[in-house]
C-alpha cells in the first residue's frame, strides 16, 4: 500500500533572509491567529476528497470544481492514515506550540494517524525555549529540525540569520531532554566562507549531539536579496566547485561520527532518518496543506495559492485552494523515479530502469558515478555530486 | 529594321570605383538621351538585384542602347555596365573586350582608385580609347584640377582634356556624350564573313531562361537561325534576338559592332558562359575570339545549415543560384561539428558574401560558414601529389612541399599611411616589389601576398588601418611553395573537423593558441575534464582544459522543488538533443558557431 503523508506549510516568519525565496510572509500576529482554522478546514475538504476518490466517486460534491478536475484521472489513491506529519515554513514555531499541537490533533482526528506515526517541527533555534518544545513532545510531536545554518557568525549575517551559535546547543539539549528526536541543518557555500569556515560549522553540528544533520548547498534563487547583491558586485558569486570540496569534507566528517549519508543532503545515525522525507524520494503520496504547499497523489501533482488571503477565501468559500496540476507522462515519471530514488543510499532498483537506462548503467558505474549493490544501482560521492548528469544518463525513455 | 552602319555605332563602358558614381552618371545618360522618361525613373535603373541596388554595387554586366545625335548624324551609343569588383575581374575583362572605348570616371573628391588603376591598365593594354571624366563637382570637396592632374600624369596628355561631370546635376553630361562619339573608334568588323560574337554576360530569367548579352564581332545574327558555342561546340535555335533600350527589344538580328541579347531556351548559364564565342552553325567560324576561360574558383569555404533539417533546402538554393552563377561550384561535405553542409567555390571574399547573403535572404536559411581557405597543392615526399581545397582533407604522413597561390596586389593610399600599409603587408607574408608616386601625397604600393593572407582580413585591416583611404587590387600571379602546416584542433584527442587550418608554419603557434583559448571560453563543462588541443600532425602546439564539472545536483528537493526539478530536467533533456558530440563531449551548436564567426582580428 502507497505510504500516506502529511505536510503543513506555515507560511510567516519573523523576516526573510536574504537567499530565501520560499513562499513565507511576515504578517501580523492577526493573520497568523486565523491561520489554524484554514488549515483545519484544508485538512477537512482534502480528506472528503480523497474518501469521495476512493469510493469511485467524482469529488465533486465535497470538494467542488477543484476536486472535480483532480478527480478527472480517477485513480486517487485509498484513504490512509497519516504515516508521517511534517511542520515546515517559512517558521512554524511562530505559531505557539498549542495551535501546532492543535493542528496535529487535526490531522489524527481527520485523516487517523498510523501507529508510530512521526511528527516533525521545523524551528529557528531563536523561536522556541525549553517549554515550548516540552509543550510540543507533550502534544505528540516526536522531531525537530533546528535551522542551524552555520557556527560562523559571519557567515550567518551574510545569510540574515539572527540568532548566535551558541543558542543552537542549547535548544537541542532542550529537545533532547523533552524526549525529542533533534536534528540540525546546515548551508555551506555562502559568499565569503572559507573551507575552514564550513569545517567548524561541520564540527560545531556534530558538537550539539545531534544524529540527523542536513547540509544543504547554498543556492541562488534568482530574485532574491542575495541574487542581486552578487550582481551588484557587492558579495562574492557562488562557488560550485568549492561547494563540491565542502560536500566532500562534511561527507568524511559525517561518516567518521557515524552518522551516515542516506540522501544527496542528508546524514544519521541509523534509525534516525527523517521517515517524512524519505518518502518524497521513494515514491510515497502526500496532501499539502496551506499556502502554495504541494500535493502528489495518483500520479497527479498539484499545487495550492501562493497567497495567504486567496488561500484562506478559497476555504472559506468552501472549496479547496488548488491553483494549477501536472501529470506527468509517462517519460516524466520514469524520469521523476530516476532522479528521486538516485539521491538516497537505497539506490535505484535495475528493474525499474527502462530499456536505454539499463543500456547505459555499465557507462555508470565504468565513469566512477554509481557502482551496483545486488540489484539495486548506488550513486558514489562523486556520482551524488553529479546526479543529473547520472539522471541524464539513465532517464532515456 | 534596316542594318546600322558600324560607323555610327559607339561601344564603350564605365571604369569607376565603388561610389565614385557610375550608376548615377548612367542614369543621367538615359535620361539625356530620351531612352528613359523622367516618371519612369528610378536609381541605378540598371542594376536589378535588390544586392547590386542596397551595396552600390554591380555584380552582372548589363548592355543599355542610347541614341545621341551629333552633328546631324544619329549615332547609337552601347554602355555595357561593368562589374567593379576585384573578385569579377574576368567578367570585367570580357566586358572590356566588347568595347572600343572607356569613359574613366574618378570622383573629383577622392581621386582614382586601385580597382580603377587596375581596369584602366587592363583597357590600356586592349588598345581602348579612354576618356577622362572627373564626377561629383558638385561637391563642395571636390578638387577637380588636383585630379585632372593626376590622371594627366596617368594616362599622358593634359589636365585639360579631362571632362568635368556631375551626374547629380547633370552638368557635363552632353558633352560627355558628344566626346563620346567624336574620341571612341567606330567597331570594325568583317560585315560578310561568318558570324563571331563574344559573349559578355549571361543572365538566367525564371520566365525566359537563360539571356545571353552579346556583341557582335564579324558578321551577322539572325532571329530563328541555328547557333554554336565554339568552346562546348552545343548548338541551339535562337528564339529571339535583340537589343535592350532599356528594356528588351526583339530584333531581326544583329550586325557588325552591334551589342544586344539572344535566347535560346537553354535554363543554365553553364550553357552559354562569359567569354566564350557565339557563331552560326550554318556557317561556324574557323577560330573562336581570344580571351576565353573557364572560371575557376579560388576561395573555398564550407556552408552549412544551423538546422540540419534545412539540407535538402540549401541543395536547391545552390542549384538554383548556379543556373545563374557559372563560376559557383559546390559538392556536398559532412562536419562532425556542424552536420551535413556544402563545400563551396567562389571567385573570391565578395562572391562568397554575396551567395551566402543571397541564400539567406532569397531562400530564407540560416547558415554558417567555415572560415574561408584557398587551393593548396601538396606533393608528398614519395612524389605524389594533392590537390587540397579543405584543410581536413590535407594529407597526413610526409610532405614534401606545399604551394599556395599568390597575388600581384596594388594598394592606393595617401601618402601618409605608408608605414602602416608596409607594416600589414611584411605580417602577411608580403614581399614588396614597387612603389610609384602618383602625385604629392598619393602613391601606390606594389606587393607579392599569399592569397591565403588576403582572404582573411586583409581588406578591412587595410581599411582600418587607413582610416578607410586606402583601396585595394590583386590579381593572380601563380603558386609559390611555402612553409605551410595544417593545425588540427582536438577534443579529447578528437579531431574537430571545421576548425583545423592551413597556416604558415610561423603563425601555427598564434592560431592554435587564440583557437583553443576560445574554444576553453565556449565549451561547457562536462563530467570529465576536457583538454582541447591544437596540433600539428602528432605535435601538440597548445592546450587549455576544461575543467571537469565537480557539482550539478540540487541540494534540496522536497515537496513542490520535485515537480520544479523535473521540468527543468526534461528542457535540459530537449536541449541535450541539439547537442553536437565529439567523442562523448557535448558541445551546444551554438558554441561552435560563436567559435567560427568570431571577430577578425582574433584570428592570427
Amino acid at each position: 500500500m502507497t505510504r500516506f503523508q502529511i505536510y503543513i506549510h506555515v507560511p510567516y516568519c519573523a523576516r526573510r533572509c536574504g537567499y530565501c525565496d520560499f513562499n513565507t510572509y511576515v504578517a501580523p500576529r492577526a493573520e497568523r491567529a486565523g491561520f489554524g482554522d484554514a488549515a483545519a478546514l484544508e485538512m477537512e475538504l482534502a480528506a472528503r476528497w480523497l474518501d469521495s476518490a476512493r469510493r469511485g466517486g467524482s469529488g465533486r460534491a465535497a470538494a467542488g470544481t477543484a476536486g472535480a478536475r483532480l478527480g478527472a484521472g480517477g485513480e486517487a489513491a485509498a484513504l490512509e492514515p497519516a504515516a508521517s506529519v511534517f511542520f515546515g515554513g517559512g517558521t512554524p514555531t511562530l505559531l505557539p506550540a498549542g495551535e501546532l499541537v492543535r493542528l496535529r490533533g487535526a490531522v489524527e482526528r481527520i485523516f487517523g494517524m498510523a501507529p508510530g506515526a512521526e511528527v516533525t517541527c521545523e524551528a529557528n533555534p531563536e523561536t522556541v525555549s525549553r517549554d515550548y518544545l516540552r509543550e510540543l513532545a507533550d502534544g505528540g510531536f516526536t522531531r525537530v529540525s533546528f535551522g542551524m545554518q552555520s557556527a560562523v557568525p559571519r557567515v550567518l549575517r551574510v545569510l540574515d540569520r539572527a540568532h548566535t551559535p551558541e543558542r543552537v546547543g542549547e535548544a537541542v539539549g532542550w529537545a533532547l531532554a523533552a524526549g525529542l528526536e533533534p536534528s540540525v541543518d546546515l548551508i555551506y557555500g555562502a559568499p565569503g566562507e572559507s573551507l575552514a569556515d564550513w569545517e567548524a560549522s561541520a564540527r560545531a553540528a556534530l558538537g550539539v549531539g545531534v544524529r540527523h544533520i542536513s547540509a544543504y548547498a547554498l543556492t541562488l534563487e534568482p530574485h532574491t536579496p542575495l541574487a542581486r547583491a552578487i550582481r551588484a558586485g557587492r558579495l562574492e558569486p557562488l562557488d560550485p566547485d568549492g561547494q563540491a570540496e565542502k560536500y566532500e569534507l562534511a561527507d568524511a566528517l559525517f561518516e567518521a561520527a557515524g552518522l551516515n549519508w542516506y540522501e544527496i543532503s542528508n546524514w544519521a545515525a541509523p534509525g534516525h532518518g527523517s521517515r517524512h522525507n524519505l518518502g518524497y524520494w521513494t515514491g510515497a503520496e502526500w496532501w499539502g496543506i496551506g499556502p502554495g504547499a504541494h500535493s502528489a497523489i495518483g500520479g497527479e501533482r498539484f499545487w495550492n495559492a501562493k497567497a495567504p488571503r486567496t488561500w484562506a477565501a478559497r476555504l472559506a468559500a468552501g472549496e479547496l485552494p488548488v491553483a494549477g496540476r501536472d501529470r506527468p507522462d509517462a517519460a516524466g515519471l520514469e524520469l521523476e523515479r530516476v532522479m528521486l530514488r538516485l539521491r538516497t543510499a537505497d539506490g535505484l532498483a535495475l528493474v525499474d530502469l527502462g530499456e536505454g537506462g539499463r543500456a547505459a548503467v555499465a557507462q555508470v558505474v565504468e565513469d566512477g558515478l554509481a557502482t551496483v549493490r545486488g540489484d539495486r544501482l548506488v550513486l558514489t560521492l562523486r556520482g551524488r555530486l553529479l546526479a543529473d548528469t547520472v539522471t541524464h544518463m539513465l532517464a532515456v525513455l | 529594321m534596316p542594318h546600322l552602319d558600324p560607323k555610327l555605332i559607339r561601344n564603350f563602358c564605365i571604369i569607376a570605383h565603388i561610389d565614385h558614381g557610375k550608376s548615377t552618371l548612367a542614369d543621367r545618360m538615359l535620361l539625356k538621351t530620351g531612352v528613359v522618361d523622367q516618371r519612369l525613373m528610378r536609381d541605378q535603373y540598371l542594376d536589378r538585384m535588390d544586392i547590386e541596388r542596397e551595396r552600390g554595387i554591380t555584380i552582372k554586366s548589363q548592355a543599355v542602347r542610347m541614341p545621341w545625335t551629333v552633328a546631324g548624324a544619329e549615332y547609337t551609343l552601347n554602355m555595357i555596365d561593368t562589374p567593379g569588383h576585384v573578385d569579377f575581374s574576368y567578367e570585367v575583362s570580357r566586358s572590356l573586350a566588347a568595347c572600343e572605348g572607356a569613359v574613366l570616371l574618378v570622383d573629383a573628391a577622392q581621386g582614382i582608385e586601385a580597382q580603377t588603376l587596375a581596369n584602366l591598365y587592363l583597357a590600356l593594354e586592349n588598345d581602348m580609347d579612354i576618356i577622362p571624366v572627373l564626377n561629383k563637382i558638385d561637391l563642395p570637396a571636390a578638387q577637380p584640377d588636383k585630379y585632372a592632374e593626376e590622371l594627366a600624369h596617368l594616362l599622358g596628355g593634359s589636365p585639360e582634356d579631362c571632362l568635368r561631370v556631375s551626374g547629380k546635376t547633370g552638368e557635363g553630361v552632353e558633352a560627355l556624350l558628344d566626346g563620346i562619339v567624336r574620341q571612341i573608334t567606330p567597331p570594325a568588323g568583317d560585315p560578310d564573313g561568318p558570324a563571331r560574337a563574344l559573349i559578355f554576360d549571361s543572365v538566367y530569367d525564371t520566365y525566359r531562361g537563360v539571356v545571353t548579352y552579346v556583341r557582335v564581332v564579324d558578321g551577322r545574327l539572325r532571329a530563328r537561325q541555328r547557333i554554336a558555342m565554339m568552346s562546348t561546340k552545343a548548338s541551339h535555335e535562337l528564339l529571339e534576338i535583340g537589343v535592350i533600350s532599356p528594356e528588351p527589344v526583339a530584333t531581326d538580328g544583329l550586325g557588325v559592332g552591334e551589342v544586344g541579347y539572344l535566347i535560346t531556351g537553354v535554363k543554365d548559364v553553364r550553357h552559354s558562359r562569359v567569354g566564350d564565342t557565339v557563331t552560326g552553325q550554318d556557317r561556324p567560324a574557323p577560330k573562336p575570339l581570344a580571351g576565353y576561360r573557364d572560371p575557376k574558383p579560388m576561395v573555398f569555404s564550407g556552408l552549412y545549415p544551423i538546422d540540419g533539417s534545412d539540407y535538402p533546402a540549401l541543395r536547391d538554393a545552390l542549384d538554383k543560384l548556379k543556373l545563374n552563377d557559372a563560376a559557383l561550384s559546390y559538392e556536398p561535405e559532412t562536419s562532425v561539428a556542424l552536420g551535413f553542409g556544402f563545400r563551396c567555390g567562389f571567385l573570391g571574399l565578395l562572391h562568397l558574401e554575396i551567395i551566402r547573403e543571397r541564400l539567406e535572404r532569397e531562400f530564407s536559411l540560416d547558415l554558417i560558414s567555415t572560415a574561408p581557405n584557398v587551393v593548396y597543392e601538396v606533393t608528398m615526399e614519395d612524389g605524389t601529389e594533392h590537390r587540397v581545397t579543405n584543410p581536413s582533407e590535407f594529407p597526413a604522413g610526409k610532405v614534401g612541399s606545399v604551394r599556395e597561390p599568390v597575388v600581384r596586389a596594388s594598394i592606393l593610399a595617401p601618402a601618409e599611411f605608408t608605414g602602416a600599409i608596409m607594416e600589414l603587408c611584411q605580417q602577411r607574408r608580403g614581399a614588396m616589389s614597387g612603389m610609384d608616386y602618383l602625385s604629392q601625397d598619393r602613391l601606390e604600393l606594389r606587393y607579392r601576398l599569399p592569397l591565403a593572407e588576403i582572404v582573411f582580413d586583409f581588406f578591412d585591416q587595410l581599411k582600418s588601418r587607413t582610416r578607410g583611404y586606402a583601396s585595394l587590387d590583386y590579381e593572380l600571379d601563380g603558386v609559390e611553395e611555402a612553409g605551410l602546416v595544417k593545425v588540427d584542433i582536438l577534443l579529447q584527442g578528437e579531431q574537430v573537423d571545421a576548425f583545423s587550418a592551413i597556416v604558415h608554419r610561423d603563425k601555427a603557434y598564434a592560431y592554435g593558441v587564440a583557437m583553443v583559448g576560445r574554444l576553453r571560453k565556449l565549451i561547457p563543462r562536462q563530467q570529465f575534464e576536457v583538454p582541447i588541443q591544437a596540433a600539428v600532425g602528432s605535435r601538440v602546439i597548445a592546450r587549455e582544459n576544461v575543467r571537469a564539472l565537480r557539482k550539478d545536483v540540487l541540494a534540496k528537493c522536497y515537496g513542490g522543488d520535485i515537480t520544479r526539478k523535473r521540468k527543468l530536467l526534461e528542457k535540459q533533456k530537449e536541449g541535450k538533443k541539439r547537442m553536437k558530440t565529439i567523442g562523448r563531449v557535448e558541445i551546444p551548436p551554438e558554441a561552435f558557431i560563436a567559435a567560427l564567426v568570431a571577430e577578425p582580428g582574433a584570428k592570427p
